[in-house]
């Protein structure tokens, strides 16, 4: 018993350790570091939008239509629209949107993908040649223009972009988590679990995924940036996010009309997509290169 | 295994994806809560009228007979019609197809131009300065809303600088080359008509510059990954031995090897800038398929949505096919694996 204890200290220990060298790789890389302080700084405005925007309530659509059309100025720091919203206002005030877009996008497709990629590689068989050739299916046409298709499909706004986006991500997801479970059922471990009389689903939840959670998560962080980007395209498109909602890209495409005339109407839209999706990659990269030390000798 | 009958494994194993591919769009085309119909027969329509219209499309069939007679249409070269312009999917996309063939080739070319080299000096100065650069320039790039840029740099180059004209092929007034293949610069220098192909090029030039930071950061990314890996066999070891140039080594051995990954990402990334070419269209008033399937996916448009879906998904699978036959050139190995 005693004895027990002390391997399974020594195997936390170890796994500990690998996550402290990981950290260790992580820090000594300066720009994903940049990413990471980017990042913290877009969550804190997300945070205290309200505090931050001067006229949080553009955000819902109040419109003043006397300071209409106003460049950059001591009022409004990056100008007004059309309707005279403060552009500043409703760029912060999207901040929170557009994190919340793409962590309901990245969960929705993790979940679905590793869901299908952990049962087809640990079945094997004919479900996971089912589920492989539906997989590929998916990835037999760009994700955008399904997301577009099914978006459509659903109907404009916001929320069914979500889900349009999320039901075309899941793929990817799910070849990662195959290939993981695929080696990682051959291990003595899962031989073990299997043993004892463990179950199936508990081999799978228990013993197999807690040990592919890595690329998974590294995968989940790299996508993070261009499921912004994607929601953003469908809002610029006119799918997605509808008036007044104050999503980035809808605001882009608001601004469009008035480009390059009155340029801020766009201009501090895309900015502000360019620096999410910006210190996302950039943190990504680094995480790559923690997992995979083969991509940066 | 011999080369055709690899060509021909490759070819068999595509179909299947690809009816599955049109029974998702099928689906998707058939779960539609907004009311398609009843958009395209105008406000005023009574319900005799959007009777007729379901008839006349089809729509009052049970499902599993509007798909088979779907997949008949299909083969038969009818894709079927779009409800608003009554015109049929199949002549339209013959229309549309080319312009954003040209325009996603010429971005993959551009990329491919500008991303192999940066890769090659990334692993050639691995860690050093020009890595650094090229590493943050990517990214840098890749990150921006590509609608957005391209917003940007019409404004810079085309309207204030005046380099290069705002949007669409061709000026109103050049009449385009007789259509052979579609792509302006391929028929015109069969024509031999210099001028035309200029003009176009000039027009080509910045929608594809734009298209091509998305696929920028991959194709670097992964020309360093296996350039340094290859950097490391033994063979260049040897060849440094027995005294030939770094520079021939790179270039003739090196890279030869590094190739087989670029190759797939570069034809991954073919695929994804088809689909990001959607986004470019609409800003430089470009006639391809963007456009085309922007305005039918926001007036629910399905007949053109589908047909656009499944001519990607022919598309994506030919370029993976011709990947593989490639492969099968530069690396012997995988042919009779």
């Amino acid at each position: 018993m005693a004895e027990s204890l002390e391997k399974r200290k020594e195997a936390r220990s170890a796994r500990w350790e690998n996550i402290a060298r990981g950290l260790y790789r992580f820090r000594s890389n300066r720009l994903s570091m940049i990413g990471l302080l980017m990042l913290v700084f877009i969550l804190l405005v997300a945070i205290f939008a309200p505090i931050i925007a001067p006229y949080p309530e553009d955000a819902a659509g109040k419109t003043r239509v006397a300071a209409r059309l106003q460049p950059p100025n001591e009022d409004f720091a990056f100008g007004t629209d059309k309707i005279g919203r403060d552009i500043f206002s409703r760029v912060v005030m999207g901040t929170g949107l557009a994190l919340q877009v793409g962590t309901v996008i990245i969960l929705l497709a993790t979940t679905i993908g590793v869901t299908i990629g952990a049962v087809a590689g640990y079945a094997g068989g004919w479900i996971d040649d089912l589920l492989m050739r539906v997989t590929d299916i998916f990835l037999t046409v760009p994700a955008l223009v399904l997301a577009i298709a099914i978006s459509a499909a659903l109907g404009k706004g916001i929320i069914n972009a979500m889900i349009g986006i999320s039901l075309v991500w899941w793929p990817g997801f799910a070849r990662l988590t195959r290939s993981l479970v695929l080696s990682l059922r051959e291990e003595p471990f899962v031989e073990a679990a299997y043993g004892i009389g463990a179950g199936h689903m508990r081999i799978i939840f228990r013993h197999i995924l807690p040990n592919a959670v890595s690329p998974i998560i590294i995968k989940m962080t790299t996508d993070f940036g261009f499921a912004v980007l994607t929601a953003a395209a469908l809002g610029f498109i006119g799918l997605g996010a509808q008036p007044p909602t104050p999503e980035w890209g809808a605001m882009i495409n608001d601004g469009r009309r008035y480009f390059p005339d009155e340029w801020w109407i766009a201009t501090f839209p895309g900015l502000a997509i360019w620096l999410m999706v910006f210190s996302w990659n950039l943190i990504g990269d680094g995480l790559r290169d923690v997992l995979d030390p083969r991509s940066r000798r | 295994m011999n080369i055709r009958f690899y060509i021909l494994r490759r070819i068999a194993l595509v179909i299947p994806t690809l009816i599955g591919l049109s029974i998702l769009t099928f689906s998707i085309a058939r779960i539609v809560p907004g009311d398609p119909v009843g958009l395209a027969a105008g406000p005023r329509a009574t319900e005799e009228i959007k009777e007729a219209f379901r008839r006349e499309f089809g729509l009052d069939q049970p499902l599993p007979i509007q798909y088979i007679n779907y997949m008949t249409g299909l083969f038969r070269g009818d894709w079927g019609e779009s409800l608003y312009t009554r015109r049929a999917v199949i002549n339209d996309l013959r229309v549309y197809w080319p312009a954003t063939l040209e325009l996603t080739t010429a971005a993959v070319v551009i990329a491919t131009v500008l991303g192999v080299p940066a890769g090659v000096i990334s692993a050639m100065y691995r860690n050093r300065l020009p890595d650094h650069v090229a590493r943050v320039l990517s990214l840098f790039f890749v990150s921006f809303p590509s609608f957005w840029l391209a917003m940007i740099f019409q404004t810079w180059f085309a309207r204030d600088l005046g380099l290069f004209p705002i949007g669409k092929r061709l000026p109103v007034l050049v009449s385009p080359p007789a259509p052979t293949t579609g792509l302006f610069l391929i028929d015109s220098l069969v024509q031999l008509d210099l001028e035309t192909f200029l003009i176009s090029l000039r027009h080509l030039f910045i929608p594809a510059l734009v298209l091509s930071f998305g696929a920028f950061a991959s194709i670097t990314r992964i020309t360093r990954a296996s350039m340094v890996e290859a950097l490391e066999k033994d063979f260049v070891r040897m060849e440094r031995a027995i005294g030939i140039p770094y520079r021939v080594i790179i270039f003739k051995y090196v890279l030869r090897n590094a190739l087989i990954a670029t190759i797939t990402v570069i034809s991954l990334n073919f695929g994804w800038l088809m689909a990001g070419a959607i986004l470019i269209e609409t800003i430089f008033d470009w006639p391809g398929l963007g456009l085309y399937a922007v305005e039918a996916s926001l007036s629910l448009d399905f007949q053109p949505i589908m047909g656009i879906a499944i001519l990607y998904g022919v598309v994506f699978s030919v370029v993976n096919i011709l990947t593989d036959i490639v492969y099968g050139i530069l690396d012997p190995r995988i042919r009779y694996g």
